[in-house]
């Protein structure tokens, strides 16, 4: 189980958190086409590595954070806010 | 000395409180501190059950809980409990166990003819075997397998006849898992530097390592002494950790004694969960059987488990014990038997020479360097053991009743695998270890390779300073306590298998034979974990725990690789067998999941409601609690002829303030909310980013910057969540700030054509006339004295109003609304009146926004907004998504109005009954037409009004004719609620 480190709450149980998926797909423009909304929907990668990701505290502060998370080995290298700037450690993760 | 096995005393047993107990229709006697096991063996019984799929006889092999064979049924007053270990098993007054899977008796069981057949019960035999004819599986294969495999038998001991469990959650900086020396000495450790420390162990004793060496019982006691004056370290026995689910989070099952049991009301587990900074994993290792053939004859059991049973419960587990071991630590069990009297036929050991076979040659015993045992005499007990050298030439011929193995012990890394550590073969103790990342902790002992008692104390110690560091603390190291030296050792030599004729075991508690698994790599199954889906080796309760490695050693030597190249098994939560009960622990029957209850709860309950589960909610359903649509009819009746009110708090509702709360608004909603004026409503709807329908609900603005956002009461907390993440990720730039309110507003629909009359005798103030209180308008109004507001909206189709009042005060408002309608005949209705009258207006509800409609599909495709970004606006304009096919809301009734609908219902053309167009989805008695109302979706079900289907109900056995209809079954005009 994760345990996120909530910057308004502080370290609290996945449970209290909703998922919601791949902080870096960016919502198209208003008037882009159906391709750019179905790509912005549906198409996801599947890294083996890190991963920049939505997680919702709704049962807390119901803050959006940015997180850093190791898909493999499960680390969160950070806890962010979602205008904050993301960058991805160069080491592997941790095991 | 309670039964001829007990020599000595043990250091568990009580031999002052001796305890009766029935195996098998024996009545017995053994002692408090007792495991079953140990009472049984005590009592000579060796034989404890017969075996998963050949029914061969077995006895117990280990003295813990990694024990394969020795499960039991027990009787207690709740009825049949199986796969009870006995090796684990507290002894107590007036236990009933069973021995399993053997009809009719133990010693004789028909069943163990499979053993004669083994030939034809291959490996996989299942799947190549029982093939055809596919009925035959569910009707005679499965039974007659059911019948003849498996192990204990369940009944229904569940339910509400469970024992109480509970779910207890621990904090601390770190977890100690293992509490032998090194766990102890890290405990002691961490604690003296004012870490706070939990220190778990299965076993019923802290120190159970020490426990087994009397050398070591001056160091235990005072370890244990410093350990108790320490407030920061928390000490569980008989709590094993089954599982590690990282972050510092691991699951632990407590297992009460019967003293505790009592004192907290039956209680017998007790489910933990702890949340740590790091863990140190001190969980020793596990010995492992060698594989020959007969090693599954009743007697023959592990070294180290016949040294526990002398040590802890006084008990020899056999008067003529030989041995057959490849390592020195197994010798301790040697030198304890002869130390009590008990001298060995003899002791094969595959070595040429070794520090402890010196030793046992200094006392005089048998010893048969270079060999091995190829074969064990006796069925249902020990009688001979045949000594081979290793080229297999007989040597020899050893009476015996009993038979103790030791192929060297294997590190439980189950913890660390499961926090990602890889395995690393070590030659030297020829098994797996693991490493741990500091950032979660450390391991000790066996589980990187030490052995012997005092450097595992100070491995445990140097794990703990190498934690404290990280957590920034600098722990100097403790004064040694009185330690005795560890005896000098020789290296075992790995010896796996024994290749002779006969049926040799890797997996006693599967049946899995060193054959089986040559068998499976044969086949291709040649992958550890193909192997062991293939066989079962190291499924179950003991997960393998004797014979895992011992099994892939078999399989490496199949695939002529060295052990090291085909890995270990991956061990998954749960470490031991655990009762759903604790699981479930106290979350269990009107506890499963919470109830939320509207602020007028006890007066509905008062006024005779029925309550209906809606999520978590309890909603009055109808005011009555005679079954039957009748009181649902009169309530809906009086809301059509009279005045109705109904309670409809659930809904959801969210407070949306900011200077760009409507440009939100246009971004959630498909239609515009901008230009909605202050004290007005507006109907809207939602939609998912891929363009189907969302939720729908009322909106009101109430002040420039100030909209108040109704959701269905399903929905109420979806609908939040969508918009805090939209505002916080897409639209960060808007200046908004939502605000559950769910809780905080009581609601009321007040519906009917006298419901103005009511209210304005409870709001004076307010003009309530068309022209001053139109349709969809919105206002502040004091309601019998409390402020709240007026909405004129409808979801009945009839005049109608919400009145919302803060839900402290909702029993004053609502019992004034009552008071002012009561001349008039005004009736509370419940859940089942509301959807009849909205299923008569054509209002959708869950049941129809189901997740698979558009806008379109339920005739909304106009709210749209032609122009402006929203949400689902540009997928909802798919080509699949407008097909003019698609199910499209219709309404449905009976040609023959006796004909009740269902919800469910399929809808087929009369020529065409295979081919289903369509479904009802809501369905309810009408008032205003003979018989009942329904909405379906039927496919381009608008083209279809004012034609004919037929409606098919099977599991019913129900056929209706149907005539397809508006979905606006009364006043589709809408005149009513603008009356």
């Amino acid at each position: 189980m994760l345990r996120i480190r909530c910057p308004w709450c502080g370290e609290r149980d996945e449970v209290e958190f909703r998922y919601r998926g791949d902080a870096t797909k960016l919502r198209p423009a208003g008037d882009a086409d159906l391709a750019a909304f179905a790509a912005y929907l549906y198409e996801r990668d599947n890294p083996l590595g890190w991963h920049v990701e939505w997680w919702l505290h709704v049962a807390g502060c119901r803050q959006l954070l940015k997180l850093v998370r190791h898909t493999l080995s499960h680390e969160i290298h950070a806890v962010l806010a979602p205008s904050d700037e993301v960058s991805l450690p160069t080491a592997e993760a941790r095991r | 000395m309670r039964g001829p096995a007990r020599i000595a005393r043990g250091l568990l047993t009580d031999a002052q409180r001796p305890l009766r107990f029935r195996f098998d229709g024996r009545d017995l006697e053994g002692l408090a501190g007792d495991t079953l096991a140990s009472a049984l063996l005590a009592n000579g019984q060796q034989l404890i059950g017969r075996s998963f799929k050949y029914h061969r006889p077995r006895g117990v092999v280990t003295a813990g809980a990694g024990e394969p064979c020795g499960l039991v049924d027990l009787l207690g007053a709740a009825g049949r409990e199986p796969n009870q270990l006995a090796t684990t098993l507290p002894l107590r007054d007036g236990l009933v166990a069973e021995s399993q899977n053997r009809w009719p008796s133990l010693a004789f069981d028909v069943f163990a003819l499979n053993d004669r057949l083994s030939r034809l019960l291959p490996a996989g035999f299942y799947y190549k075997t029982f093939m055809s004819p596919a009925w035959a599986w569910e009707r005679l294969y499965e039974p007659l397998i059911r019948r003849a495999a498996g192990l204990g038998r369940l009944e229904a001991v569940v339910g509400d006849h469970a024992d109480p469990a509970e779910t207890v959650h621990d904090h601390g900086d770190v977890l100690v898992v293992g509490a032998g020396v090194a766990g102890l000495a890290a405990a002691q450790q961490l604690g003296s530097c004012g870490l706070r420390v939990l220190l778990a162990d299965q076993d019923v004793a802290l120190g159970a390592g020490p426990l087994l060496e009397p050398r070591w019982d001056a160091w235990r006691a005072a370890t244990l002494a410093s350990l108790a004056r320490l407030p920061n370290v928390r000490s569980l026995a008989s709590t094993t950790v089954l599982g590690a689910y990282g972050h510092g989070v691991f699951g632990a099952l407590e297992t009460l004694s019967a003293e505790e049991s009592r004192r907290f009301g039956g209680l017998r587990e007790r489910l933990r969960i702890i949340r740590v900074r790091r863990v140190i994993l001190a969980s020793g290792a596990a010995e492992r059987l060698i594989a020959f053939p007969g090693n599954d004859v009743p007697g023959v059991m592990l070294a180290g488990a016949a040294l526990a049973y002398l040590r802890r419960y006084g008990v020899a587990v056999g008067r003529q014990p030989a041995f057959f071991v490849n390592n020195d630590e197994a010798y301790e069990a040697l030198f304890a038997l002869a130390a009590a009297g008990i001298r060995s036929p003899g002791v094969v050991d595959p070595r040429t020479e070794s520090w402890a076979m010196t030793r046992a040659r200094a006392l005089g015993i048998e010893m048969h360097a270079g060999a091995v045992v190829s074969a064990v005499g006796g069925r249902c007990a020990v009688r001979t053991v045949t000594v081979a050298d290793l080229g297999g030439a007989h040597r020899a011929t050893l009476p015996a009743d009993c038979l103790l193995m030791s192929g060297g012990h294997t590190p439980l890394i189950a913890l660390a695998t499961q926090l990602g550590a890889p395995g690393q073969w070590q030659e030297a103790i020829a098994a797996f270890t693991a490493a741990l990342a500091p950032a979660t902790g450390r391991v000790a002992r066996a589980a990187h390779g030490v052995f012997g008692w005092a450097a595992a104390a100070r491995d445990g110690a140097a794990a703990a300073r190498a934690v404290a560091a990280e957590l920034g603390l600098d722990a100097e190291p403790l004064s040694a306590l009185c330690m005795p030296a560890d005896a000098e050792t020789t290296p075992l030599a790995a010896i796996w298998e024994v290749r002779a004729p006969g049926k040799a075991f890797v997996d006693l508690q599967n049946d899995v034979t060193a054959a089986d698994v040559r068998l499976a790599c044969r086949e291709g199954y040649e992958h550890l974990e193909h192997m062991k889906r293939y066989t079962t080796h190291g499924m179950a309760t003991d997960q393998g725990r004797t014979g895992g490695l011992t099994g892939a050693a078999v399989l490496a030597a199949a695939r002529a690789v060295p052990v090291s190249a085909v890995g270990a098994l991956k061990p998954r939560p749960f470490a031991q067998p655990i009762p759903f009960a604790a699981l479930a622990g106290g979350e269990v029957r009107e506890h499963y999941r919470p109830k939320r209850r509207l602020p007028l709860h006890d007066w509905h309950e008062t006024a005779g409601a029925s309550f209906v589960s809606a999520g978590l909610w309890l909603r009055p359903l109808v005011y009555s609690r005679t079954p039957g649509w009748e009181a649902v009819l009169e309530e809906a009746r009086a809301v059509r002829s009279a005045v109705g009110i109904t309670d409809v708090s659930t809904l959801g509702k969210i407070d949306v303030q900011g200077p760009d709360a409507a440009r939100l608004l246009d971004f959630v909603y498909a239609n515009t909310f901008s230009t909605l004026a202050i004290g007005r409503a507006r109907y809207g709807i939602m939609l998912r980013e891929d363009g189907l329908l969302f939720d729908d609900g009322t909106t009101t603005r109430l002040g420039p910057d100030h909209f108040l956002v109704t959701t269905t009461t399903a929905n109420a907390g979806p609908v939040l969540e969508h918009l805090e993440f939209h505002l916080q990720s897409v639209w960060r730039q808007l200046d908004v700030l939502l605000t559950d309110v769910t809780d905080q507003w009581a609601q009321f629909a007040l519906a009917g054509p006298r419901s103005r009359e009511v209210l304005a005798a409870v709001i004076p103030g307010l003009d309530l006339s068309n022209e001053g209180f139109p349709f969809m308008a919105a206002a502040a109004a004091d309601i019998a004295g409390v402020p709240g507001r007026v909405f004129r909206i409808s979801f009945s189709g009839e005049l109608a109003y919400e009145i919302a009042v803060p839900a402290v005060h909702a029993l004053t408002a609502w019992l004034a609304i009552l008071a002012a309608g009561h001349s008039l005949g005004i009736r509370p209705y419940g859940l089942d009146a509301l959807n009849l009258l909205r299923i008569e207006k054509g209002h959708v509800t869950g049941a129809e926004l189901n997740g698979n409609t558009t806008a379109d599909d339920l005739g909304m495709r106009r709210m749209l907004k032609p122009r402006g970004d929203f949400i689902g606006r540009a997928l909802a304009g798919r080509a699949g998504l407008v097909a003019p096919d698609r199910l499209q809301l219709v309404g449905v009734r009976a040609i023959d109005s006796a004909q009740r609908l269902r919800n469910g219902t399929q809808l087929v053309a009369p020529a065409d009954r295979t081919r289903s167009l369509g479904y009802i989805t809501s369905s309810s008695p009408s008032v205003e037409h003979p018989g009942w109302v329904g909405l379906a979706l039927v496919a381009g079900g608008r083209a279809r009004i004012g034609g004919r289907l037929v409606g098919l109900a099977p599991a019913h056995g129900e056929t209706t004719e149907l005539e397809i209809v508006s979905a606006h079954h009364v006043d589709p005009e809408n005149t009513r609620v603008r009356a």
